[in-house]
C-alpha cells in the first residue's frame, strides 16, 4: 500500500499538567514541527480518534490542552507521565504571523479557545518588537475554569492581558463579565492598524467579532479559528465541509471575509 | 470489436476471467427487499451471465467495490498496527453509465482532494474496469440525462443481453485476447456494435447555475424538517455519497487487540457535526436537506468543476417519505426564476 496518512505514531507523555479539574495540558515528545493553530488526530487504539489543536511546541516536543469531554478524552486524562498516546498531523493552516507584523495585535479567546493561540501569545510575547502593541483578552465562565493561571501571570508582567470570569466567587477579586464589554472599552485611535484574533465557542465569536467591527477594525483584519467535527484531517470523510470549503485543509484558521461567508 | 455468443460461451469467457478477476454485477436476492416477498437488488458477485439482472436498477451502488460500507483500517496489538492484504484479483464491475460517472466523484475526493491520495480508496480503484450495461430507457428516478451522465466511454466491455444471446463489445485491448483465444474453437461471430445510450428521461431538470448562501433561510427547507425521518438511506445508496467515520473496536476474547474502521456515514443523520462535547451544528432535517441538496448541485462543482449529483435517481427510489431531490432542484430554479415564494 502506498504511504498511509492514516497511521499514526507512537509519542510519550512527557508530562502532565491539570488546568482545571476538567482540562489538562500533555507535554509530548515529537518532533513534528506544527504551525501556530494546527492540530492533530489523537488516537487511543480501540477508543477512537479526536482532533485537538496544539496549543504549543519547541524543539522535539508538542503540548495539547485537552478537555475531558468524550470517549476519547476521558480515556486520555487516566494516562500518566511516560505512557504513550498516538497522533497524527498537523493539520489544517496556522494563524498568518507575519500578517501582524507592525500591527496592534489584540487577542481575544473564551474558554477552551485560549489553546490554539497559546502558542502565538508565546510567540509574540518572546518578540514584542515584532508587533506595535499587544493585548490579551481571555474570559472563562467561572475561576476553576481559568486555563493556564501561570502563564497568565508571566505575560501579564510583560504586556496587557485581561483576564475576565463571566460569574465570579468570593475569592475572585479580578474582571467580571463577558469579553465583549471589555472589547467595548477598547480605545483604537487607528483601527486599520489594529490585528485581531478570536477564538472561543460560536457564540463569544460571533459578538465578539461584531464589537470588533464596532469600533472600526476592518473585517480583513480579523481572523477567527473554527471547530469542527474532524475524522480524517486529509479532506476526505467530509465531516467538516461548509460550503466547498474544509475545515480540516483551508482552515480552521480563516479571515473574517471569507468567515462570515461560510455558513453551516 | 464486436462479437455475439451464446450464454454458453459467453459463461466460457466469464470463467477464464474469473481467474484474474473478481467479477461484480447487479443480482436479485429473493426475498430480501425492504417489504416481504420482495427482492433485492443489489451488488453482488457472479459467476455466470445468468445471475446478473439487466433489467432493473440496483437499489445500492456499485460503489462499494472501492469504498466498502465498512472497511478495516488497520488492526492493532499492543505494540503494532497491521494493514490487512488486499486480494491480488482484478475487479471487474458491471455498472450503467450514470454509475460508472460516479466513480468520477469518487475519485475527486479521495485521489484528488486534500494532501495525500486515500490509500484504501486508490489500492481498489486501480485494479477496477467497467463491463458497461446499457439503458434501453432509463428507469423510475432516473435523470442522468439532465447531469449529462448518461454516456461514458471508460469501460473495457460492453455486454448485452438479448435472449440467450449475448452481445459483447471489446474497448480494451487487454481484453482481446480472452476472445480471440475462444474464438477458434467456437461459434462466436463478430458483429457491428455501438453502446446506446439513453438521451431523454421522464423526470427532466433544469440546474440554477449560481445557488448560494441566500437560498438558506428560503421557508422551503422546513418542509423538508418535518417530512424527512433522518434515516440516511438516501446517502447510503447514492453512488457519489463518500462520506464516512472511523470507528474503533476491540475483540471480546482478545481485548488487547482490536481494530480501526471506516463506515459510511450520512449528513441526513444525527449527530453527523456533532464533535465530543455535543456540540452540533446544522440540527434540523431541513438544514440538513439543504446541505446534501447543496452539496451535490453547488459546492462540489464550484471544488471540482463538475457536478456531484449523477441524476441515478436512487435517493428517490429509496426515501421511505418520498421525498424527491430533482423536486427539491426544480423548486430552488422556480425560486431563483422569481416563481415559488
Ligand atoms: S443524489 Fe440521488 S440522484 Fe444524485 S447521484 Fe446521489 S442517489 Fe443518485
Ligand atoms: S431517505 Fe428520505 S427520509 Fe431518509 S434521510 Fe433521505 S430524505 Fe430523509
Ligand atoms: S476532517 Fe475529514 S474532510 Fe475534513
Amino acid at each position: 500500500m502506498a504511504q498511509n496518512p492514516y497511521l499514526p505514531h507512537k509519542v510519550k507523555i512527557l508530562e502532565i499538567k491539570r488546568q482545571t479539574k476538567i482540562d489538562y495540558t500533555f507535554k509530548l515528545e515529537s518532533s513534528i514541527k506544527p504551525d501556530n493553530g494546527q492540530f492533530v488526530e489523537v488516537s487511543l487504539p480501540k477508543i477512537g480518534e479526536c482532533p485537538i489543536s496544539v496549543s504549543d511546541f519547541g524543539d522535539g516536543w508538542i503540548e495539547m490542552t485537552i478537555r475531558r469531554v468524550g470517549k476519547v478524552t476521558n480515556v486520555l486524562h487516566d494516562l500518566k507521565e511516560g505512557d504513550h498516546m498516538f497522533i497524527r498531523g498537523p493539520y489544517g493552516n496556522g494563524f498568518p504571523l507575519q500578517k501582524y507584523k507592525d500591527k496592534h495585535l489584540v487577542i481575544a479567546a473564551g474558554g477552551t479557545g485560549l489553546a490554539p493561540v497559546k502558542s502565538v501569545v508565546n510567540y509574540f510575547n518572546d518578540r514584542l518588537d515584532l508587533v506595535k502593541q499587544l493585548n490579551l483578552l481571555t474570559g472563562f465562565k467561572s475561576p476553576e475554569d481559568v486555563l493556564f493561571k501561570d502563564e497568565l501571570e508571566a505575560w501579564s508582567k510583560d504586556f496587557n492581558v485581561t483576564v475576565t470570569v463571566d460569574q465570579g466567587n468570593k475569592d475572585w477579586t479580578g474582571n467580571v463579565g463577558l469579553i465583549t464589554g471589555y472589547v467595548k472599552v477598547m480605545d483604537f485611535p487607528n483601527p486599520e492598524e489594529v490585528e485581531v484574533i478570536v477564538v472561543g465557542p460560536p457564540m463569544m465569536m460571533k459578538f465578539t467579532v461584531q464589537e470588533f467591527l464596532k469600533l472600526g477594525v476592518p473585517e480583513e483584519n480579523i481572523t477567527v479559528s473554527f471547530e469542527r467535527k474532524m475524522c480524517c484531517g486529509l479532506g476526505k470523510c467530509g465531516h467538516c465541509k461548509i460550503d466547498d470549503t474544509y475545515v480540516c485543509l483551508e482552515g480552521p484558521v480563516f479571515n473574517y471575509t471569507k468567515a462570515k461567508e461560510l455558513i453551516d | 470489436m464486436g462479437y455475439q455468443m451464446s450464454t454458453v460461451e459467453f459463461n466460457n469467457v466469464i470463467s477464464k476471467l474469473l481467474l484474474d478477476y473478481r467479477i461484480l454485477a447487479p443480482v436479485c436476492l429473493e426475498g430480501k427487499g425492504t417489504f416481504s416477498g420482495t427482492d433485492l437488488v443489489t451488488y453482488g458477485d457472479i459467476e455466470r451471465i445468468q445471475d446478473v439482472v439487466f433489467d432493473r436498477k440496483t437499489v445500492y451502488s456499485a460503489k462499494e467495490a472501492v469504498f466498502p460500507p465498512s472497511e478495516t483500517m488497520f488492526y492493532f496489538t499492543e505494540e503494532e498496527f497491521k494493514q490487512p492484504s488486499v486480494d491480488q484479483k482484478g475487479i471487474l464491475v458491471f455498472a450503467r453509465p450514470c454509475d460508472i460517472n460516479a466513480f468520477k466523484r469518487l475519485d475527486a475526493i479521495y485521489l484528488e482532494s486534500g494532501p495525500y491520495p486515500d490509500p484504501y480508496y486508490l489500492q481498489l480503484r486501480e485494479k477496477l474496469k467497467f463491463v458497461l450495461m446499457e439503458c434501453d430507457h432509463g428507469f423510475k428516478n432516473c435523470f442522468c440525462a439532465s447531469m449529462g451522465t448518461n454516456e461514458t466511454s471508460d469501460f473495457s466491455l460492453l455486454v448485452r443481453s438479448e435472449g440467450d444471446q449475448i452481445f459483447c463489445l471489446i474497448n480494451d485491448t487487454g481484453f482481446e485476447d480472452l476472445i480471440s483465444e475462444s474464438l477458434a474453437s467456437n461459434s462466436i461471430r463478430k458483429v457491428d456494435l455501438q453502446p446506446g445510450f439513453v438521451q431523454r428521461n421522464k423526470t427532466r431538470l433544469q440546474i440554477p447555475d449560481k445557488l448560494d448562501n441566500s437560498l438558506f433561510s428560503h421557508p422551503l427547507w422546513q418542509e423538508y424538517a418535518s417530512r424527512c425521518t433522518g434515516c440516511g438511506r438516501c446517502n447510503f445508496s447514492c453512488p457519489t455519497c463518500s462520506c464516512f467515520t472511523m470507528q474503533d473496536l476491540f475483540y471480546r476474547d482478545n481485548p488487547s487487540c482490536g481494530e480501526r474502521r471506516r463506515v459510511w456515514a450520512s449528513c441526513m443523520i444525527e449527530g453527523y457535526t456533532e464533535m465530543a462535547g455535543g456540540q452540533e451544528v446544522r440540527k434540523t432535517q431541513g438544514e440538513r436537506m439543504r446541505f446534501k441538496v447543496m452539496h451535490k448541485f453547488s459546492d462540489f462543482k464550484k471544488r471540482f468543476g463538475f457536478h456531484m449529483c449523477v441524476g441515478c435517481g436512487r435517493c428517490d427510489d429509496v426515501c421511505p417519505e418520498y421525498i424527491s431531490l430533482p423536486r427539491c432542484v426544480q423548486k430552488l430554479q422556480e425560486i431563483k426564476n422569481g416563481g415559488v415564494r
